[in-house]
């Protein structure tokens, strides 16, 4: 172990400050795992916030839930879990040295998250077209269809509930959703916010996964690695494999209540 | 070695023009000159955070409110809790002192991911530069915690540049800690095992522990305040069916292990300095170790005890004070470990061990209060007045800046290869410790009397308790302002240090003053335990000795 600090310059992967590759590989794949921790607590707060307020108000949860667009986000599930198995299957590619297929399967899983992400928006564009008035984002482009009975389902000023705004404009007091205090709303956007927060900061981690996963292939077409050495790979499929079993959470918390 | 000039080492460049000299600088990977980055750009933040705490003290000399508006003294004292606590004391030791010892003390030539490293400290300043815009451009009133609903509903100040400098800092610690996790991890040097690491390096891996678990935390509950403000949406506000008290919970499950990683790695420089200037292996070192690791899971189940008043229920409120009475365990490990190991220590009163002491002796009271604290019954008595004031500074300063200041002068002669005045070392130690209890002590009888926190009039009963704490202010800021002299002044005058001025063991001392930029000419093997001062060391120091010699 008593090399020279200079003594290895015949590996350029490995960098100065590590002795062997074998040190570096542990030290990145720690590092990561590290990270994930950090990710999942990060999360961790969302999803208190959303346990105490689904505690406190069930009702709303249930009556809420089914205007989110099941199909689409189940659609989404799969594109999603296809891109982990492609993942995986790109380290195994790296780990054979088999560059072509480690190239495709890497660029497949770009466009699966690019498709996730596009299902994604596609969701939200419904949402704000509703406030728009418009029965869907198309319509809103377009100036289609408009919207049957009002909605708006994206908290601030202008959020509304159809069941809500029913109970408010005279229909009996005990057939509103929930029974609330003078001058408090209800508080059905509680589970909007708590959606769009936790789907966009997904969503955002998802945007920076399809950026570390472009890295990646970029680095894999100019043969940058090797069987001996394909830590990033692996280090950003752990990142992949983890923004999707966050989704894996938050689709039946969401959509499935 | 020559006495004239210092060796090549990690300062020295070879850059020949002015921004070559700059891009060596902020673009360096080099976890030294990263150190000295945030040396100064921490430094210049205490300045500011001591500029509004002077501001604070000076308004409160008169009952009245002549100084400034209610307002005004809102936003000042948020000013000061948020540059101190944020951009001073949780990164201050890890920061400086950590970024440029663990590598040496493990025998590394640089810290897991280097760049990662300088991307934590351009956080940090991008952090701090959204902090203090919010400051220029008119400052933020709702204390460093942001309570909701006023942070989100009715403050009209620059809530969201704050929380976004926070947030944003936070994620510079959160980095920091995964590195030196990595670091210690997977970069000790061959022999190097876990019960021989100095134990400066387990309080450093407690604290970083703590910043990669909880900081997110405190990330998100920052980032649903930022949106929450901007959407006027309820997530914390009643008014619309949100929970304030999720905020309370959220904020503190962070910033209640966040003073544990302002103390931590204050505890590790403490073992340091007392083993060194005890010339004995630190007692107890096994119990020392685990202490940190306790104090740091410990330190993750007691923030409820900053919530006593807010509704929380009886039975957690008693639950959270009971967990908390349990820190002061492992807390007092440390200090009785510390004490036997100055008994029958060959004890010099050098600097930083002036520094050492000081802390023992202050960490003492604010840990005791805490204990009183943590009684629910008391708590509800004293919350919100100045003896809780007290006592977080006892603890957060007398703590974390004596142990900050204790170990920049202990690691002086490494950093920069030269010795600084010891004769002011030693005044500027003193006063400093005079002027703290002089600030501090008269806020415990004060706020046991009922002054409240965070008002600028008062009752004239109080009047002499606030003049003594001023004029403490005043000490402890000339105790501050010398080592900044004479620290400059020993860049250009101080002698030449030598290798090991404190013939300590530990890696870092066998290195060159200031290392190489590799920090060592070949990869050191340890062969023996951490602390292990060869017999004849005390012998040595008693025959050494004349009168008025400081060793």
């Amino acid at each position: 172990m008593a090399t020279t600090t200079h003594g290895h310059e015949h590996n350029p992967a490995l960098q100065h400050h590590y002795d062997t590759p074998g040190q570096q590989k542990e030290a990145a794949t720690l590092g990561m795992w590290a990270f994930l921790v950090t990710e999942i607590m990060l999360f961790g707060g969302i999803f208190l916030a959303y346990t105490v307020y689904r505690w406190a108000y069930p009702e709303v949860w249930a009556a809420a839930a089914p205007h989110l667009n099941t199909p689409l986000a189940t659609v989404n599930t799969v594109v999603l879990l296809v891109s982990s198995l492609t993942v995986a299957l790109s380290v195994h590619a790296a780990e054979q040295g088999n560059k072509r297929q480690l190239v495709t399967l890497l660029l497949v899983t770009i466009l699966l998250g690019a498709a996730f992400l596009g299902i994604k928006f596609t969701e939200y564009g419904e949402k704000f077209a509703h406030c728009a008035g418009y029965a869907n984002p198309l319509a809103w482009v377009t100036g289609g269809e408009r919207l049957g009975e009002a909605e708006c389902l994206v908290p601030g000023a202008n959020f509304l509930f159809p069941a809500e705004a029913a109970a408010e404009s005279g229909a009996a007091a005990g057939e509103a959703a929930v029974a609330h205090q003078p001058g408090m709303k209800s508080p059905h956007q509680l589970f909007f916010f708590l959606y769009f927060c936790a789907t966009g900061l997904h969503a955002i981690h998802m945007i920076i996964g399809i950026s570390v996963m472009g890295g990646i292939t970029w680095m894999a077409a100019r043969n940058k690695f090797s069987p001996a050495y394909f830590t990033p790979v692996e280090i950003g499929g752990l990142y992949w494999h983890l923004i999707d079993i966050i989704w894996v959470f938050l689709f039946p918390l969401f959509y499935l209540v | 070695m020559s006495t004239t000039a210092l060796p090549q080492n990690y300062i020295t460049n070879r850059a020949t023009t002015a921004t070559a000299w700059i891009k060596s600088w902020l673009l360096t990977v080099d976890h030294k000159r990263i150190a000295i980055l945030y040396l100064l750009s921490i430094n210049f933040f205490f300045l500011i955070g001591g500029a509004a705490a002077s501001m604070v003290r000076l308004e409160l000399v008169t009952p009245q409110g002549d100084l400034m508006s209610a307002d005004m003294y809102n936003r000042m004292f948020t000013l000061h809790g948020v540059v101190m606590v944020f951009f001073f004391l949780i990164p201050g030791i890890p920061s400086v002192l950590g970024n440029f010892l663990i590598p040496l003390m493990i025998g590394a030539r640089d810290l897991a991911f280097p760049k990662l490293n300088l991307l934590s400290w351009y956080l940090y300043m991008g952090g701090g530069l959204f902090a203090l815009s919010a400051a220029v451009f008119g400052g933020v009133d709702t204390g460093w915690t942001f309570y909701t609903p006023f942070s989100t509903s009715y403050s009209n100040s620059n809530v969201i540049l704050t929380i976004a400098g926070a947030f944003i800092m936070g994620f510079s610690s959160i980095l920091t800690g995964l590195n030196f996790i990595v670091t210690i991890h997977k970069m000790r040097a061959p022999g190097l095992t876990w019960f021989r690491l100095p134990l400066f390096i387990w309080a450093h891996y407690a604290t970083s522990l703590i910043q990669i678990l909880a900081t997110p935390v405190v990330a998100i509950a920052l980032l649903l305040v930022m949106v929450e403000r901007i959407w006027h949406v309820g997530v914390f506000d009643p008014a619309l069916g949100g929970d304030p008290l999720l905020y309370q919970h959220l904020f503190w499950f962070y910033s209640h292990p966040a003073v544990y990683i302002m103390i931590l790695p204050a505890m590790g420089v403490i073992s340091e300095l007392i083993a060194t200037f005890s010339r004995k292996r630190v007692f107890g070192y096994e119990f020392i170790a685990f202490s940190s690791i306790a104090i740091a899971i410990l330190g993750f189940l007691v923030w409820g005890h900053h919530m006593f008043v807010s509704s929380q229920s009886v039975y957690s409120g008693l639950v959270f004070g009971f967990i908390t009475m349990l820190v002061a365990i492992p807390s007092a490990i440390k200090v009785f470990n510390w004490t036997a190991t100055l008994y029958k220590g060959s004890i010099s009163y050098r600097t930083p061990m002036l520094y050492a002491l000081g802390f023992i002796g202050l960490f003492i009271i604010g840990g005791l209060t805490g204990i009183f604290l943590s009684v629910v019954a008391v708590d509800i008595h004293v919350t919100d007045t100045y003896f809780v004031v007290a006592h977080f500074h006892y603890v957060m300063v007398g703590g974390t800046i004596m142990a900050y200041l204790g170990g920049i002068h202990y690691w002086w002669p490494k950093i920069t290869g030269r010795m600084y005045n010891e004769a002011w070392g030693t005044i500027s130690a003193l006063v400093v410790f005079v002027g703290f209890n002089m600030t501090f002590f008269p806020q415990f009888v004060m706020g046991y009397l009922g002054m409240p926190r965070r008002y600028h009039v008062y009752p004239e009963e109080f009047q002499i308790y606030h003049v003594m704490s001023t004029a403490g202010s005043t000490i402890l800021g000339i105790g501050f302002i010398i080592p900044i002299v004479y620290l400059l002044l020993s860049l250009r005058y101080g002698k030449i240090a030598g290798d090991n001025p404190w013939d300590a063991p530990g890696l870092e001392w066998q290195t060159t003053s200031p290392p190489p930029t590799f920090n060592f000419e070949t990869q050191p093997i340890v062969t023996e335990e951490a602390y292990a001062f060869h017999p004849e060391a005390a012998i040595k120091d008693a025959e050494a000795w004349r009168p008025g010699s400081p060793l």
